[in-house]
């Protein structure tokens, strides 16, 4: 049994992190989170002159070819940074979906041009307060024209491709559309975590290229969500290991009443326990990378379950990292509320906590439905 | 990243697989696989008797104590080896919770500490099952505080030792032949240092066994008296002073202890949840149910694939990383929390215990009756926060006022 990464991509993680560590200390991610720029485009340039965009992108659509288990141990490393990038938008989500649905023409127009930064992608599914839902979408294409409002789209303001969710012909389709082109207007909107940004496209009468076969969008896009949510998994169990760093290292050099703060059992057991969500998220996500780079029929409940792990483990070490820190844990210098902010946006930005927790008791039931399997 | 055997790994399984097949007592199988929580199903017949006799045939083909040496009853098999026995073993391997703790803790301590004779006297039948070990730390005094304990070891003057005392919380005493005893020896230094270790004849003239009847209503574990009770002095494990050391041996010991797994009872609630009728339809489809649910299906599957790591580490000839020390936590709480949980699907009923409560059901109330325990015994929740806190974490111990005290001076009640 070898559940763990290989030697090679754990160097590959480890050069990821010493990069970061050089070009993405968490004063760059405080440019963003407080400065005009959308997203920090030398970092982006970077990561995609590493190799680390293209990852898991076949060589012949301009990619390095490796695989989603080096996509794993990046991720994670860009988790534990904060990177102010729109990986999840443009590779996770944009990059996988036309990997698996694109044509030969789609991949050959946008992969390279994904894998190299040059161009950004996102999916554009929510309209609006409350969960996506297959019958609730009202964004629609007739015609080959697109209209609708979605918001919020991460990275919808800086984004050149969108993959859009919209109804056609009664059914849920899938369309990418050229937010450069015609029929498209943008803003960027506020959110809770300005070190990413957010969105609201209204499209009027865009033109809109299908994406896979008519009437799968909705399973489709079900499915590259899944893939996504494992990689974004990662991200989460590596921002959960910083902020729990960030809070035992505090609790070393805090002194008080005449003693470390880490001596107290208070302190002591609250780091305990999020040491024990963060390994439990960890070996999660592990599951989550072994059933999406095998391509395993297991990975909608692995995917489901390092989802919701990874959403506990980083909300809890990020909000508990602000309790060790006390009152210097709430200004706005310590570095604590860049980690509670991207928590909580990363726990709702494929669809929220209770969403994931539904799919996996959905998928749990149909698995312990199905007749064994061998 | 793979769940699969090197190919010395699948020969080893083979082989195993085909002992169990040609070998396993086969007629209990349904009884077992029917076991509930905390107590083991074996359809009426005497569970030493079953359990000593799967131990005996185990041993009799090298398949008892596989990380033992061969010449005190084991295999010399590797750690992923014992592992992959486990996973065959499967539902048998319940026939091995009486030699727990002497094949887990007992074992190990006197392999590490007593002399070769005999190690080689105590050690097969131990591994054959013809000896039943437990060990005798725990006291009323000496819980969580381990090292303050109470029983008193006194040198006389033909050099063998006098135990007088009270330990608690000794699982399996009633059955068990022999026992390693940690004792105070000197009181007058502080008390880590004062304390020695010995092993001993459970039948020794002194040795009285007592029943704890459990919270639960069952008694699983013993207190024992001693009185006056005679150790020779060649029983002594370790030197005199350095009781606190040993101990350490069989507590590490616990450690490699991996690949079954905690129990969080998650399967069976989820079960127990797709079949539960409610006036709205199966209790699955309640929105809370599934929150609820999800949250114990992400602990449970942490867990399991924890330990996959840990595995892991072991096939590659690796010693596993910390992470294994959340098991016991983990599993504690979830299955307290999660018993109650399914008492309170059942609505008034929940309360019902008896022929009232389909069978599937009633475990529920077993276990939310048994779990206060899981979260006390071998080193409670909190003990287990220090230690992942200290020695994962990097964070200082507590501060000891009683550490460089004499014993004898250490204040034994808050109210003076």
């Amino acid at each position: 049994m070898n559940f763990d990464f290989s030697d090679e991509q754990k160097q590959l993680r480890d050069e990821a992190r010493r990069f970061l560590a050089d070009r993405c200390p968490t004063t760059a991610v405080r440019a963003v989170l407080e400065g005009p720029e959308p997203y920090d485009r030398a970092l982006w340039k970077g990561l995609a002159e590493m190799g680390f965009l293209g990852a898991a992108i076949p060589e012949e659509f301009g990619g390095v070819g490796l695989g989603h288990l080096e996509l794993c141990v990046i991720a994670e490393e860009l988790g534990r940074a904060l990177a102010p990038v729109p990986m999840a938008s443009s590779i996770y989500l944009a990059a996988e979906f036309l990997m698996a649905a694109g044509s030969e023409a789609q991949k050959r127009e946008w992969l390279p041009k994904l894998a190299s930064g040059e161009a950004i992608g996102t999916f554009a599914l929510a309209e609006g307060v409350g969960r996506v839902t297959e019958g609730g979408l009202k964004a629609s294409v007739a015609g080959g024209k697109l209209s609708g409002v979605k918001v919020p789209v991460p990275d919808g303001d800086i984004a050149d491709l969108a993959v859009v969710a919209a109804r056609s012909g009664g059914q849920v389709g899938l369309f990418l559309v050229d937010l450069n082109g015609p029929g498209v207007s943008r803003e960027a909107v506020d959110s809770i975590d300005p070190s990413r940004s957010q969105a609201r496209i209204t499209f009027d009468g865009a033109p809109a290229d299908p994406l896979g076969a008519a009437g799968e969008g909705w399973s489709l896009a079900a499915e590259v969500m899944d893939r996504a949510a494992v990689l974004v998994a990662f991200e989460q169990v590596g921002g959960a290991d910083r902020a729990l760093e960030m809070g035992r290292d505090y609790a070393l050099e805090r002194m008080a009443f005449g003693r470390q703060i880490g001596s107290f059992q208070a302190i002591k057991h609250m780091l305990a326990d999020m040491y024990v969500s963060a390994t439990l998220a960890r070996s999660n996500a592990y599951y989550g990378a072994w059933a999406l780079s095998t391509g395993s029929p297991e990975l909608p409940v692995a995917a489901a379950t390092a989802r919701v792990s990874a959403t506990d483990a980083f909300q809890h070490c990020a909000k508990n990292n602000i309790q060790v820190h006390g009152g210097m844990g709430f200004t706005w210098a310590f570095d604590c509320h860049l980690f509670y902010r991207r928590s909580n946006a990363l726990a709702l930005g494929l669809g929220s906590k209770s969403t994931w927790e539904d799919l996996l008791i959905d998928r749990l039931r149909k698995r312990n439905e199905a007749p064994a399997a061998a | 990243m793979n769940f699969d055997d090197t190919p010395q790994e699948a020969e080893f399984r083979a082989i195993a697989r085909a002992w169990l097949d040609a070998n396993a007592p086969k007629e209990l199988e349904a009884d077992l696989k029917k076991s509930g929580f905390a107590s083991m199903n074996v359809g009426g017949r005497d569970p030493i008797q079953v359990s000593k006799a799967w131990q005996k045939k185990k041993q009799e083909a090298g398949w008892a104590c596989l990380h033992w040496p061969k010449e005190y009853g084991g295999r010399g098999a590797t750690p992923i080896e014992r592992v992959i026995w486990g996973q065959e073993e499967g539902v048998f391997g319940a026939l091995s919770g009486t030699f727990t703790i002497g094949h887990g803790m007992c074992g190990p301590t006197i392999m590490a500490w007593a002399s070769e004779e005999h190690k080689r006297r105590l050690l097969p039948p131990m591994a054959s099952g013809e000896h039943i070990w437990c060990q005798l730390f725990s006291e009323p005094a000496g819980g969580s505080d381990l090292a303050g304990l109470r029983t008193r070891a006194e040198q006389d003057a033909s050099g063998d030792w006098i135990i007088n005392g009270q330990k608690i919380w000794t699982s399996g005493a009633q059955h068990s032949d022999y026992g390693i005893l940690i004792t105070r020896t000197d009181p007058n230094v502080p008390k880590h240092k004062g304390l020695t270790m010995f092993w001993l004849d459970m039948k020794s003239p002194g040795v009285e066994v007592r029943p704890i009847k459990q919270a639960n209503g069952q008694s699983s574990f013993n207190e024992v008296y001693f009185t006056d009770v005679r150790i020779p002095d060649d029983q002594r494990l370790g030197a005199v002073g350095d009781g606190w050391k040993v101990s350490l041996t069989t507590l590490m010991n616990e450690r490699l202890s991996i690949g079954s797994g905690m129990p969080t009872g998650f399967p069976e609630l989820f079960d127990y949840c797709m079949n539960l009728q409610t006036m709205d339809g199966p209790a699955i489809d309640d929105a809370a149910v599934r929150s609820r649910l999800a949250q114990y299906a992400v602990k449970a599957s942490g867990l399991k694939y924890t330990g996959m790591r840990a595995i892991s580490a072991l096939s590659k000839g690796e010693t596993p990383g910390p992470e294994n020390s959340i098991g016991k936590l983990v599993a504690g709480a979830t299955m307290q929390d999660l018993a109650m949980f399914a008492l309170d699907l059942q609505g008034q009923a929940g309360v019902l215990n008896g022929e009232d409560q389909p069978e599937a059901a009633s475990r529920f109330q077993a276990m939310l009756l048994r779990s206060p325990a899981t979260r006390v015994e071998g080193g409670t929740d909190e003990i287990l926060r220090n230690i992942i806190a200290e020695r994962v974490l990097g964070l200082p111990g507590d501060i000891r006022v009683d550490k460089d005290v004499a014993f004898k001076d250490i204040p034994t009640s808050g109210r003076s």
